[in-house]
């Protein structure tokens, strides 16, 4: 039997890519981040042109310039990564964009896996761009295209809000056609809409609130929120993924799914709260569709403050309309993720151990570290803060502890945020100097090996330029840089690690040993081009 | 038909979101409305992993509910422990350990075993359907000893049945 072509399984994240390339974007960027990564390895895949940024914010200012352009363009994200690309979305909402720009944001409720579990949502009110909310991969398709219509009506970069169940469920997707062919790319100069300088951000900030009020007024019967049929003695308001979860923990209440959350429909949620006798809202994370909806004067009745936190399920759900308590009854924990056998990061965290190190740490695989049995890694906060954290440190601690400071950082976040470390460090020296460890495994580990720009290939595994931390180093003036293979010569490094604290001076030492698991990839590769070479 | 929910549980590295996939995509050729969740994202191996699946005329969660699962594989049976809250009561988890032995043509198959023995008592999904889903999972070497695997579970899982 041939697969039935109208009807295709995919994740959110496939879907977003498949309906990317149908819309003809000319450019997906973005930076690797659970649970957004797949969608531009897909796009790439269907043969969109797709990139791996070095952080979000790049990638964001790269799909700018492209929809300035005239082109359709996508950036993808983690949640956390829209902190980091937030300065160019505030200013773009204001600037607006010619292609469509559709942003997307893929939340982590629960911290699957994630430092945090923010809620993006707020974003879409505090820039003042709309945001669609898909809930299975049907709308993760469907929203993409609309997402990308809404943009280029009101040239305004459009919030696609994704959540780790919406991205990593697989849904079955019937495809829909782009309504219109993306322009031919041109810049058309126009100086005062695009250089945001006082002067011309004035008006641009009305120009926004007016576009806002009017993407309002649309949505009111957009055909984005819809109202599935029930007993008007129980209603409820939810989307994205919790829609999903409340139709089916009460399946017999009317419902005001809504597909479109910012600017919100409040005429239309009106007329809902009236038809019914109860109305909750049921939503995950912050209380923000509540919040706005109660703002806007209305009556509703939301979830008590423990279900704030983790990911909801139909469970929790049954239990926030029978008003029960959460479930406090402990579900036995599988086993913690561990650093594979064999993983070069594992001499690091046995030294740094033994040398009873003040260890700054960052994210990546190497933040496993923290866990038993190393339990060598003292601090992590966000990408790239293990450089600036440490000298923080270095800076106020009494001079015998300052020196047992080390900042331990991944390959592909030194390339993100961990370079203007190494500029503090060089330009704001603390008096004990300091000792930065740049764990180079040669990828991205952490989200499932991807490139980045000191790898030397490109997102579709074409050869790219390779930056060089010792390089960069090196020009930044740091005197000491080293590099060292752990796994080769564990006494070696040891040695070196104990000079550098000893010194009192920046030291940069580059940790090179590749991935075990990215080596493996990487044999299979180049085995299957090498057969490929023989058959033809 | 009611919808089927199943949970596939084990270790980084088992081929847990594997074997789910598989699954997915036999349900899915059959012809029915499919769902499948995971969290999944972490390169590092080891660590619990499991896997939701649910088939039936329309799905609305794409996780199945605590105490709703028909059915749970485990391929360690470690993870037995963790993932029994979500069993139907009086439903029997499947581990290694129900297919008593049998000789697999490669250990990397035992998800696929597992998926075979899991099939015996799936009577909505016909044999061909997870066929072809097998047979578009693997290529070369890798598809003869995943069919030879799937078919040795399903008769262990046929087996089980008749004695029942
Ligand atoms: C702002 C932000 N973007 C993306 C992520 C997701 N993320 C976590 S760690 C990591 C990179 C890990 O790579 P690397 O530093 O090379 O360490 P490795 O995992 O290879 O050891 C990424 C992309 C994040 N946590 N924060
Ligand atoms: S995936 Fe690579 S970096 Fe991560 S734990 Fe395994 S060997 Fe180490």
């Amino acid at each position: 039997m041939e697969p039935d072509t109208e009807r295709i399984l995919l994740s959110g994240d496939e879907a977003v890519a498949l309906a990317a390339r149908s819309a003809g974007v000319a450019l997906g960027a973005g930076y690797p981040g659970t649970p957004s990564t797949e969608i531009l390895e897909a796009f790439s895949a269907l043969g969109g042109r797709a990139e791996w940024a070095p952080n979000e914010k790049a990638a964001l200012e790269v799909a700018i310039g492209a929809a300035f352009a005239g082109a359709r363009a996508i950036a993808t994200m983690k949640h956390v990564g829209l902190n980091v690309a937030a300065d160019p979305l505030f200013t773009a909402a204001y600037t607006g964009v010619k292609g469509g720009l559709a942003v997307v944001t893929a939340d982590d409720p629960g911290m699957a896996s994630s430092q945090n579990e923010q809620d993006n949502r707020h974003y879409a009110r505090a820039a003042g761009v709309p945001m669609l909310e898909p809930a299975d991969s049907q709308e993760a398709h469907d929203f993409t295209l609309a997402a990308l219509e809404i943009s280029e009506r009101w040239g305004i970069p459009v919030l696609l809000r994704m959540t780790t169940r919406v991205c990593h469920s697989k849904t079955v997707v019937r495809p829909r056609a782009a309504s219109g062919p993306a322009m031919q790319p041109h810049f058309e100069r126009d100086i005062r809409g695009l250089v945001m300088v006082p002067a011309y951000a004035r008006p641009a900030h009305r120009r926004l609130r007016k576009k806002l009020a009017e993407i309002a007024a649309w949505n009111e019967t957009s055909g984005m929120n819809v109202i599935l049929p029930g007993d008007a003695s129980r209603g409820i308001i939810a989307s994205g993924i919790s829609a999903m979860h409340a139709r089916e923990a009460d399946p017999g209440a009317r419902m005001l799914k809504l597909g479109c959350t910012h600017p919100l429909p409040m005429n239309a949620i009106r007329d809902f709260a009236a038809s019914v006798r109860r109305c909750t809202v049921i939503e995950e994370g912050d209380p923000w569709l509540a919040g706005e909806i109660r703002a806007a004067g209305m009556t509703v009745e939301a979830k008590p403050e423990e279900y704030r936190f983790g990911e909801l399920t139909v469970n929790r759900v049954r239990r926030i309309l029978r008003g029960e308590p959460d479930s406090a009854a402990a579900l036995p924990r599988g086993n913690p993720p561990q650093l594979c056998p064999g993983c070069p990061h594992r001499v690091v965290f046995e030294t740094l151990g033994r040398l009873r190190c003040i260890v700054a740490g960052d994210i990546g695989c190497y933040t496993l570290g923290a866990l038993p049995p190393f339990e060598a890694m003292d601090t992590c906060v966000c990408m790239g803060a293990s450089i600036t954290v440490g000298l923080g440190m270095r800076k106020v601690l009494p001079a015998a502890e300052a020196a047992r400071v080390v900042s331990v950082t991944g390959d592909s976040t030194f390339m993100h945020s961990g370079i203007p470390g190494l500029l503090e460090m060089v330009y704001n020296p603390p008096e004990t100097g300091h000792v930065a460890l740049i764990l180079d495994n040669g990828t991205t580990a952490m989200t499932g090996l991807q490139e980045h720009p000191g790898t030397g290939r490109s997102l579709a595994g074409e050869p790219a330029a390779a930056v060089l931390p010792e390089r960069l180093a090196e020009a930044m003036g740091i005197e000491r840089v080293f590099v060292a293979d752990p796994v080769a010569d564990a006494a070696g490094f040891e040695r070196l690690l104990r000079e550098s604290l000893d010194c009192r001076k920046p030291s940069v030492i580059v940790v090179r040993r590749p991935c075990l698991l990215s080596a493996r990839k990487l044999k299979a590769a180049a085995r299957r081009a090498e057969e490929g070479a023989r058959s033809r | 038909m009611k919808n089927v929910n199943v949970v596939i549980a084990g270790l980084g590295g088992q081929g847990v979101i594997k074997a789910s996939d598989i699954l997915a995509d036999a349900a899915f050729r059959a012809g029915f409305d499919v769902k499948k969740s995971e969290l999944h994202g972490m390169s590092q191996r080891g660590g619990s992993v499991s896997s939701d699946v649910r088939f039936g005329a329309g799905i609305l969660s794409p996780m199945v509910p605590e105490g709703e699962a028909d059915a749970l594989v485990a391929l360690d049976k470690d993870q037995v422990a963790v993932n029994r809250h979500m069993l139907r009561p009086g439903v029997a988890p499947l581990d290694p350990d129900s297919l008593g032995g049998a000789k697999l043509p490669d250990r990397k198959s035992l998800n696929v075993a597992m998926l075979g023995l899991l099939s015996a008592g799936l009577e909505d999904l016909p044999e061909s359907a997870w066929l072809e889903a097998l047979d578009a999972a693997f290529s070369g070497g890798a598809a003869a000893a995943n069919r030879e695997a799937f078919r040795t579970g399903r008769s262990i899982g046929e087996a089980i049945k008749e004695k029942a």
